[in-house]
């Protein structure tokens, strides 16, 4: 792979990682806080009592503290993908800068003027017209994860374009099969309802505290109410949409599939490892080899992978080791070509485009059109061109083709498992809550304040899931980070990547503090 | 009805969003001028609140205009996105850094126990101020001077030999702080800064009710007038002397593979062959000078609006001429022919046309933002306001 500056791959991944890795600190919060709020302010306006209008303005303070870091940490995410990914942004810039051109226009000014608005109008605005803002503020914001988790689907699952041979990029066909891909469905759901849990979990972990502190009882009582009646319809839309996540995955991103239930070897009637250890010690990894890690211990449910998977208890799901080598489906018949195979058939699509742009160049127009033929043909350009991205790889580097296993393994479960931790908590809250007992559940109230750094580890794992389990794609099958990365020196990355990382932390301590003083001050200190 | 439309068309229809996003956001750049002049005009803590505030309510839509600037470009140009953006990488990423760090300085300034401390959060806005402008300015004249890069999409191919398969490169080690060194993208990047100050001080004496503030406001005016003049006409002057990039078209030849030649006096050419554009261009001019002159030597508290209007027809117009009549927008001094045109660095018809209905939404945008503003800010900032406003900066 002398062509290949690792380094500076993996810098610009890490970069990557951590600047969206950051800026989801902040995003979930964003989009179900708005709405939160826009139900308090609704509270205040059927009923008129003002003790929910200071309800509703303390939670919205904590809202613009949290508000203004997530653009601060958005805006360097759109332009990497100009300056660290310039490949992957001429390859499928024509299908991915449209949903982030359509987020700016129809979310972003949306969210932007009607905050102002949700801040600055209250004495100047009529009840109603504020209340419409709040409202607009929080679709805004869930117009916004609209399009951006479009185009993010769009990588996982690249639908709706076709190759041009002569721009060398892949050209949108189908605007409405790229909005209303089954991916990119599951992917808005799961993840604002993502964003809605955690909310919920914010504000009763917030109010827990209150009331430990026997402080703004009533307000905190009242915010309970409110999220965990949110939380409740939330965390099932969740784990519903989490599911059609999941068969999704099974059926476009295989490999993430097996990574993510550590399925070495293919079976008809997949049982679900419902909590598991991998074995840690793995012989030693060497070029071309990938390492296996089997269980140290399990707890299965039988034919349960496979029904999810397919709605069938009998599905073949293939393994790691069966996606390598190529397999057969045992009951459908239908054959995948090992990545060997995969590679081969990847240069071959590389060079029938070399091939043509150099017979263009040199005005060999009869070459060229033998050339062209076969990208015009639907034929090969499903079973070979659809593996132009395995052409980058040789035999020495096939194992770069394979994601972690333990990352994404855990990553899922732990996701998996807390999903049921916040539910439980959603419902126990609202139990003691509609008694009125909840001051006197010391422990409940301990569990409600710790529970925010779990959802927000449950949340980071999703991403951790998304994104590192499709290694090493940037489109799916199409193009690995390897040839999608800007040509730059690895170390100015690792200068930026520096900058970013100190300030970001920076900031993020400024944002933990500022907001800490403001819930300190309660909602009667406060404004 | 955007489909009847043939590709050049929808070429020309994308390039002139772009300008038009482009003019707006450098007028919206007085939040950034007047960031940098908060120590200047604002003596005590309430003045700068009152500036801070003014400036604060504002902020976002110059941000997002940028934010979508930016989505814009990449949906339409996306071959400039790969080649400016991976290529004059630490001239975007300081811009970038800029706009970082200003996004949290309004709301935390004056936050109890926020950890950085009033100070740094306003000096956060003057980095932003004047790092943001100059630099953009420079590269938004790299336009017209040109940069060392090249593309050759065939790179994408390279899998076999030892070459890289990236399809742009720069070619020099500075990463696009070399265009720092230019002259003329000097002259535009501090033209653009003066530029950006002045109509700050105008939209503070329109917004801001305080004697003091707009006394010192008036001053500043004649101070920052000057070396704009000195700057802009500098940058003008090149502009129309120098040789440009002009796209030779070739019939029969697909314009992705038209050739690149130096032509003399290129942009002034541009000017003359398309008298519209030279028109918008000189009532642009004209209205930024009678919006800042009314001000110094008449009692109009109104200049922003003339000048904020100027400013848009003047930058319009300045890509527009770097964009039409055949000329090479984006142009690489190391090899001509991988500058980049509207023609081969865009995105495919399918694509410009879906992106063509969105736009259409653009005029509705505008309209509720304006419907928004008007509901809460009939009103001009006082001490009084601040001290009662519960959200204030
Ligand atoms: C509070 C956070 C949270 C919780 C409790 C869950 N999820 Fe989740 N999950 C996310 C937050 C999240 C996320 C952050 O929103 C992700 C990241 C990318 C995405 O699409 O959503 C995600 C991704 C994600 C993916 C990967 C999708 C992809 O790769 O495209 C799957 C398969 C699941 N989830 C499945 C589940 C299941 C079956 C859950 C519970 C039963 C569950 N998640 C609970
Ligand atoms: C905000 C939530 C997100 C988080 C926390 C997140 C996290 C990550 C992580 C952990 C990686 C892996 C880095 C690596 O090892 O390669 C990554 C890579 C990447 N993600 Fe995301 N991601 C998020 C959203 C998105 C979205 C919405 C997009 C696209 C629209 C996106 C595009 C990418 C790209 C281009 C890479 C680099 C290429 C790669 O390594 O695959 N991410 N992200
Ligand atoms: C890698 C892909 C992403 C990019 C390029 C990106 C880009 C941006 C930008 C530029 C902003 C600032 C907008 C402004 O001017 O107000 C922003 C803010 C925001 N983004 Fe992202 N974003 C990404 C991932 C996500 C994801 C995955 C979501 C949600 C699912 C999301 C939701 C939001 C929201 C709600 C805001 C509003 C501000 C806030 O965070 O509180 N973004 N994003």
């Amino acid at each position: 792979m002398e062509n290949f500056d690792m380094t500076l791959i993996d810098w610009s991944r890490g970069q990557f990682a951590l600047t969206a890795m950051y800026h989801w600190i902040f995003v979930p919060l964003t989009l179900g806080l708005t709405f939160i709020i826009a139900i308090m302010e609704t509270i205040y306006v059927k009923t008129g009592d003002e003790k929910w209008k200071k309800i509703t303005k303390f939670w919205a303070t904590l809202f613009g503290i949290n508000f203004a870091i997530g653009v601060a940490t958005g805006i360097i995410l759109e332009f990497e993908f100009g300056t660290n990914w310039s490949n992957y942004s001429w390859f499928v810039g024509d299908i991915f800068g449209a949903p982030l051109a359509i987020e700016g226009i129809m979310a972003f000014f949306m969210e932007s003027t009607f905050i102002a608005i949700m801040f600055f109008g209250w004495n100047k605005v009529s009840k109603k017209f504020h209340l419409t803002a709040t409202w607009l503020v929080a679709i805004g914001a869930n117009l916004s994860a609209l399009w951006i988790l479009v185009a993010n689907a769009w990588m996982q699952n690249p639908v709706g374009m076709v190759f041009n041979p002569d721009t060398a990029r892949n050209e949108m066909v189908s605007f409405w099969s790229v909005l209303f891909s089954p991916t990119a469905i599951n992917k808005f759901l799961h993840t604002v309802t993502s964003g809605y849990v955690l909310s919920a979990v914010f504000v009763i972990g917030v109010a827990s505290w209150f009331l430990l502190k026997k402080k703004d009882v009533v307000f905190a009582k009242q915010s309970i109410l409110v999220a965990s009646v949110f939380g409740i319809i939330s965390s099932l839309f969740l784990v519903w949409t989490g599911d059609g996540s999941a068969r999704q995955v099974a059926q476009v991103q295989p490999m993430k599939f097996a990574a993510m239930e550590a399925l070495w070897d293919g079976q008809t009637n997949a049982p679900l490892v419902a909590i598991g250890f991998l074995e840690k010690p793995a012989p030693p990894k060497t070029e071309g080899q990938y390492q296996e890690k089997e269980f140290a211990f399990k707890i299965e449910i039988p034919n349960m992978l496979s029904f999810l998977a397919f709605l069938d208890p009998n599905a073949y799901i293939p393994g790691v080791k069966d996606l390598v080598n190529g397999y057969t489906d045992p009951r459908t018949g239908k054959r995948e070509p090992s990545y060997s195979e995969k590679i081969a058939l990847g240069k071959e699509a590389i060079t029938t485009l070399k091939l043509y742009k150099e017979a263009v160049a040199s005005g060999n127009a009869e070459e060229a059109a033998i050339h062209k033929a076969k990208f015009d043909d639907p034929d090969w350009r499903n079973n070979t061109f659809k593996y132009f991205g395995y052409g980058y790889y040789t035999e020495e580097t096939k194992a770069g083709l394979l994601p972690s296993i333990p990352i994404s393994f855990y990553s899922f479960h732990l996701m998996v498992i807390l999903a049921g931790h916040f539910l439980a908590l959603f419902i126990v809250m609202l139990i003691f809550s509609l008694k009125n007992r909840l001051e006197k559940m010391k422990w409940l109230l301990y569990v409600g304040i710790w529970s925010i750094p779990l959802v927000y580890i449950a949340s980071q794992a999703g991403w951790v899931l998304a994104e590192l389990g499709r290694q090493p794609w940037v489109i799916q099958d199409l193009m690995p980070t390897l040839s999608a990365v800007s040509k730059i020196d690895a170390s100015s990355v690792q200068i930026t990547f520096w900058l970013f990382a100190i300030t970001f932390t920076t900031l993020l301590i400024a944002e933990i503090k500022i907001m800490l003083t403001q819930i300190k001050k309660g909602i009667t200190g406060g404004h | 009805m955007f489909e009847s439309l043939s590709l050049l068309a929808l070429q020309q229809y994308w390039w002139v969003i772009v300008s038009i996003l482009a003019s707006l956001l450098v007028f919206l750049f007085f939040v950034q001028g007047g960031q940098t002049l908060i120590y200047t005009l604002g003596k005590t803590e309430m003045e700068r609140k009152m500036l801070v505030n003014s400036l604060g309510r504002k902020w976002e839509f110059t941000f997002t205009t940028l934010v979508t600037f930016g989505g814009a470009f990449f949906a339409s140009f996306p071959l400039f996105y790969s080649t400016s953006f991976g290529g004059a990488y630490w001239v975007w990423m300081l811009i970038l850094f800029a706009f970082v760090i200003q996004a949290v300085a309004y709301e935390y300034r004056s936050k109890p126990n926020n950890f950085l401390g009033q100070r740094t959060f306003e000096w956060f806005l003057i980095i932003n101020g004047a790092l943001g402008t100059i630099l953009v300015g420079a590269a938004v004249s790299t336009f017209f001077t040109g940069s060392a890069f090249s593309v050759n999409k065939l790179n994408l191919t390279n899998i076999f030999g030892a070459g890289s398969t990236t399809i742009s490169a720069w070619e020099g080690p500075a990463h696009g702080l070399e265009a720092a060194l230019n002259i003329q993208n000097l002259s535009l990047g501090l033209a653009i800064f003066f530029l950006a100050r002045i109509l700050a001080l105008l939209y503070f004496m329109n917004d801001i009710d305080d004697e003091n503030i707009f006394a010192r406001s008036k001053k500043q005016l004649l101070i920052n007038t000057v070396p704009f003049l000195v700057f802009f006409l500098l940058f003008v002057g090149l502009l129309l002397t120098k040789d440009g990039f002009a796209v030779v078209p070739e019939q029969g030849v697909s314009p992705l593979l038209w050739k690149v030649k130096m032509e003399p006096f290129k942009y002034l050419h541009n000017f003359l062959q398309m008298p519209l554009v030279l028109i918008i261009f000189l009532v642009g001019v004209v209205f930024v000078l009678w919006g800042i002159i009314g001000t110094i030597i008449g009692k109009c508290k109104h200049g922003i609006w003339a000048a904020g209007l100027g400013t848009v027809l003047t930058v319009l117009s300045v890509f527009l001429i770097a964009g039409f009549n055949n000329t090479a927008y984006y142009p690489s001094t190391y090899d001509l022919n991988s500058s980049l045109t509207i023609m081969n660095s865009s995105s495919s018809k399918f694509t410009l046309t879906a992106m063509s209905y969105v736009s259409l939404l653009v005029p509705f945008v505008l309209a509720y933002i304006w419907y928004a503003w008007k509901s809460i800010n009939n009103k001009k900032i006082d001490a009084r306001e601040m001290e009662e406003e519960t959200h204030a900066y």
